[in-house]
C-alpha cells in the first residue's frame, strides 16, 4: 500500500493562564495547522486547555536514560542549593 | 559477557518494577515486555475503534436530541481513547498504521464483545452499563500499569469514561420505569449482553498462559477471574435496582465466599467469536478497512499539500 | 401564535442545523482518519446543540407546549424547512466538506449579524453559535484548500463536489415575504448582505484551492417551502424511527 503516512506530532496544552504547557500525548497530521486543529478536537473536548503547542516528534531531542546517573545525580548532592540547608535563628521573619 | 549484561539489565528492570518505578519509553526493557505491551495496548486501541461501530449505528436513530448528543459525544470519546492508546503504542516504537493493518488482516484481535450486534435502542444503554462497566473494571486496574505512557493514558480514559457507564445506566432506568414494551426491550438486551460482557475479561486464569508474566511485570494487576468476579459482584445489585433478571439460573449470593456464584461460561462461543466467527466480525473489519481505503486519497491530498507548501517556503 | 414570521425564521435555522447535524453524524466511525472522524463528530455535536436551542425557541414562540424534540421528531416531511443543500447525502469526504464549507460560509456572517438582533434570545443563541461556527468554517476552509490544491485526484473530487452542490447555494439566501418584516424590525439582517459576505469567503477559498466556480447558474430551491429532494425522506425515516414506532414514550 502506498502508505504515505502523516508525521507524528507531540501535543502540549496550557490548562489555564499562569501554568506551563504540559505534554498530553501525540497525534498524526499532515501539517502544523491541521495538527493544531486535531489537537483541539482530540485533547480539549472537556475544556482542558486554553493554549496548544504542537511539535513534530522528529524535532524533540531527549536525554539518554542510560546517562541518567551522570546527568542528574550530581545535583542530588548539592544540598546547599535548597533553602532548608541553612539555619536561621528563631524569631527571624519574612525569610 | 553479553549474556551477563542482559541478565543484569533484566534484574535491574525487575527491581524497578518491584519498587513501583514506572518504565518510560526510552528506558531499557526486555523485548518480551515491549512486545507484550505493543500487543495489549494496540488490541485495546482497536477495541475502542471497533467499539464505535455498534453504537455509532444508533446515532442517526437516537430517540431524542439529548440522547443523540450524548451518544455522539460518547462514541467520539471512544475515537479519542483509541487515539490516546495508539499514541502510547507509538512510544514503544510501533507504528500506528502498521498495527491497524494487523487489525484489518485479522492478525490483531480486539474485544470480542463488539462482534455482537446492537439491534435495539436498549442495547445502547446496556452497552454503556455492562460493556463500559466491564471495561472500566479492567481499565481502573491498568491505571497502575508499570508502563508510564499506558498508565497515564488509562488515567485520562477512566476519567472520561465515568460518564459512559452512567449515561447507559440512566438510559436503562428510563426504560425500566417506562412502558411494558420499554421494559421488555431492556430485559431482552440484558439477556443478549450479559454473557458476552462476562467474556470480556478473557479466559479463565488456568487457560491464560501469559497472565503470570504480565502480573510479574505489573502490566496486569489482577487476574481475569478476579476482575470478572468483581464485575459480577458490582453489577448484580445494579440489575436488581432496575428490576432486570440476570439470565443465569445459578446466580446466587454465597455467604461463605462473600461473592456471587455464577454458571460456567460458554468458552466455545468465546473462542469462536475471538477467532472470527461472531455475528458481526466480518462487518466490523470490513467497515474499518473501507474507512481506511476510502480515506487514502484524503490523507495523500493533505500530504501533497504540505509538501507543496514547504517547497514554496524554501523557494 | 405570537409571531409567525419569527417562528418560521427560527424554525428554518433550526431545521438546517438539525438535518446537517444528522447527516454529519452518519460519518461517526467511518472517517478517513481517526483525527478527522473526531473533528466531524465535533461539528455534528455543535449543530445538534444549535438545533436544540433554536427549536426550543421556535417552540416557545409557537406556544403550543412543544419542545425541541416534538419539533425535531414529529413533523411530516413537507413541514421541515431546511435548505436542500443540508439534506444532500454525504457522498465522499470531498462532498461532505464542500457541503459543510458552503454552509459554514453562510452561517458565520448570519450569526455575526444576528448577535446584534433586537431579539435578545436570538442574539444570545447567535453569540454562542458564532464561536462554534467560526471554528467550523476555519476547519472546512483548510480542508477545501488541501483537497483542491492537494493531488490530482483530490482536486477532481473537490471540483466535482463543487459542481454538484453549487446549484443548491442560492437557496441559502431565500428570503420569505414575511421575513422582510423581521428585517424592518432589526431582528434579522437582509439576506442580500449575507450573500455578499458569503461570496467573498467562498471566492477567496476557492481561488486558493484552485477550484473553479461553475458557470451554469441554474439553481434549485424548495426546501424553505417544504418541497424537498428524495433524500430527506430517508433521513427522516431514521431520525424519527423510535418516536414513530414507540409513540408517546420517554427516553
Amino acid at each position: 500500500m502506498s502508505n504515505k503516512e502523516w508525521p507524528l506530532w507531540e501535543v502540549f496544552i496550557r490548562s489555564k493562564q499562569g501554568l506551563n504547557h504540559k505534554h498530553v500525548g501525540s497525534l498524526r497530521a499532515a501539517d502544523a495547522t491541521l495538527a493544531l486543529e486535531n489537537a483541539r478536537d482530540v485533547y480539549t473536548r472537556r475544556s482542558e486547555g486554553i493554549s496548544i503547542w504542537v511539535v513534530e516528534s522528529n524535532y524533540i531531542h531527549a536525554s539518554d536514560p542510560s546517562d541518567a546517573d551522570s546527568f542528574f545525580e550530581p545535583s542530588d548532592t548539592k544540598v546547599y542549593r535548597h533553602p532548608t540547608f541553612y539555619e536561621v535563628p528563631d524569631g527571624v521573619k519574612h525569610m | 559477557m553479553k549474556t551477563m549484561d542482559l541478565q543484569e539489565l533484566e534484574k535491574r528492570f525487575q527491581e524497578k518494577i518491584d519498587k513501583e518505578i514506572k518504565i518510560e519509553p526510552n528506558d531499557w526493557m526486555p523485548d518480551e515486555y515491549r512486545k507484550t505491551l505493543i500487543r495489549q495496548i494496540s488490541q485495546h486501541a482497536h477495541s475502542e475503534i471497533v467499539g464505535m461501530l455498534p453504537e455509532g449505528n444508533w446515532i442517526t436513530r437516537a430517540p431524542n436530541l439529548r440522547r443523540k448528543a450524548v451518544l455522539l459525544a460518547k462514541v467520539q470519546d471512544e475515537a479519542g481513547h483509541g487515539l490516546y492508546l495508539y499514541s502510547s503504542v507509538e512510544t514503544l516504537g510501533a507504528d500506528r498504521e502498521a498495527t491497524i493493518d494487523d487489525l484489518h488482516s485479522g492478525k490483531a484481535k480486539y474485544s470480542s464483545i463488539f462482534n455482537y450486534p446492537a439491534v435495539t435502542w436498549a442495547d445502547i444503554g446496556t452497552i454503556g452499563w455492562l460493556v463500559d462497566g466491564a471495561a472500566i473494571m479492567n481499565q481502573v486496574a491498568l491505571c497502575r500499569c508499570s508502563y508510564g505512557p499506558y498508565a497515564r493514558g488509562m488515567v485520562k480514559i477512566c476519567k472520561e469514561e465515568s460518564f459512559h457507564q452512567r449515561q447507559g445506566y440512566e438510559s436503562l432506568v428510563t426504560l425500566c420505569n417506562g412502558t411494558p414494551e420499554q421494559k421488555a426491550m431492556a430485559q431482552d438486551a440484558m439477556n443478549r449482553f450479559w454473557w458476552p460482557a462476562l467474556m470480556m475479561f478473557g479466559p479463565s486464569d488456568d487457560e491464560s498462559p501469559n497472565s503470570a508474566q504480565s502480573m510479574k511485570w505489573k502490566i496486569k494487576r489482577f487476574s481475569n477471574d478476579e476482575l470478572r468476579q468483581s464485575f459480577v459482584d458490582a453489577t448484580v445489585p445494579q440489575a436488581e435496582i432496575l428490576g432486570l433478571t440476570i439470565p443465569d439460573p445459578n446466580l446466587k449470593w454465597n455467604e461463605a465466599t462473600g461473592h456471587y456464584d455464577f454458571s460456567p461460561i460458554n468458552w466455545d462461543e468465546f473462542w469462536q467469536v475471538v477467532n472470527g466467527n461472531g455475528p458481526c466480525n466480518k462487518e466490523r473489519i470490513e467497515a474499518r478497512k473501507k474507512a481506511k481505503e476510502n480515506g487514502m486519497w484524503v490523507r495523500e491530498a493533505a500530504t501533497a499539500y504540505a509538501a507543496k507548501r514547504s517547497m514554496k517556503k524554501t523557494a | 401564535m405570537k409571531n409567525e414570521a419569527l417562528y418560521n425564521y427560527v424554525l428554518h435555522m433550526g431545521d438546517d442545523s438539525l438535518v446537517l447535524g444528522q447527516r454529519l453524524g452518519e460519518w461517526c466511525g467511518h472517517g478517513p482518519i481517526l483525527e478527522e472522524d473526531i473533528a466531524m463528530t465535533n461539528i455534528s455535536l455543535d449543530l445538534i446543540g444549535q438545533a436544540m436551542s433554536l427549536l426550543d425557541y421556535a417552540a416557545e414562540i409557537e406556544r403550543q407546549g412543544k419542545d425541541h424534540d416534538a419539533l425535531a421528531y414529529l413533523r411530516f416531511e413537507n413541514q421541515y424547512r431546511n435548505v436542500l443543500l443540508v439534506e444532500q447525502p454525504n457522498g465522499d469526504f470531498a462532498d461532505t466538506m464542500m457541503r459543510q464549507f458552503l454552509f459554514d460560509a453562510f452561517r458565520k456572517p448570519l450569526y455575526e449579524k444576528l448577535t446584534a438582533s433586537s431579539d435578545a434570545q436570538i442574539a444570545a443563541i447567535a453569540e454562542k453559535s458564532l464561536k462554534e461556527t467560526r471554528y467550523h468554517l476555519k476547519h472546512t476552509s483548510e480542508w477545501i484548500i488541501r483537497l483542491g490544491d492537494g493531488t490530482d485526484e483530490s482536486h477532481d473530487r473537490a471540483q466535482k463536489a463543487l459542481d454538484n452542490l453549487w446549484r443548491y447555494t442560492n437557496e441559502l439566501f431565500y428570503e420569505t415575504e414575511e421575513a422582510k418584516s423581521l428585517v424592518m424590525a432589526g431582528i434579522v439582517p437582509p439576506m442580500s448582505e449575507i450573500k455578499i459576505l458569503w461570496k467573498q469567503t467562498v471566492e477567496a477559498v476557492f481561488t486558493e484551492a484552485t477550484l473553479v466556480i461553475p458557470t451554469n447558474n441554474w439553481q434549485f430551491e424548495g426546501g424553505r417551502r417544504g418541497v424537498h429532494s428524495e433524500h430527506l425522506g430517508y433521513l427522516l425515516a431514521e431520525l424519527q424511527y423510535m418516536q414513530r414506532a414507540y409513540p408517546n414514550m420517554k427516553w
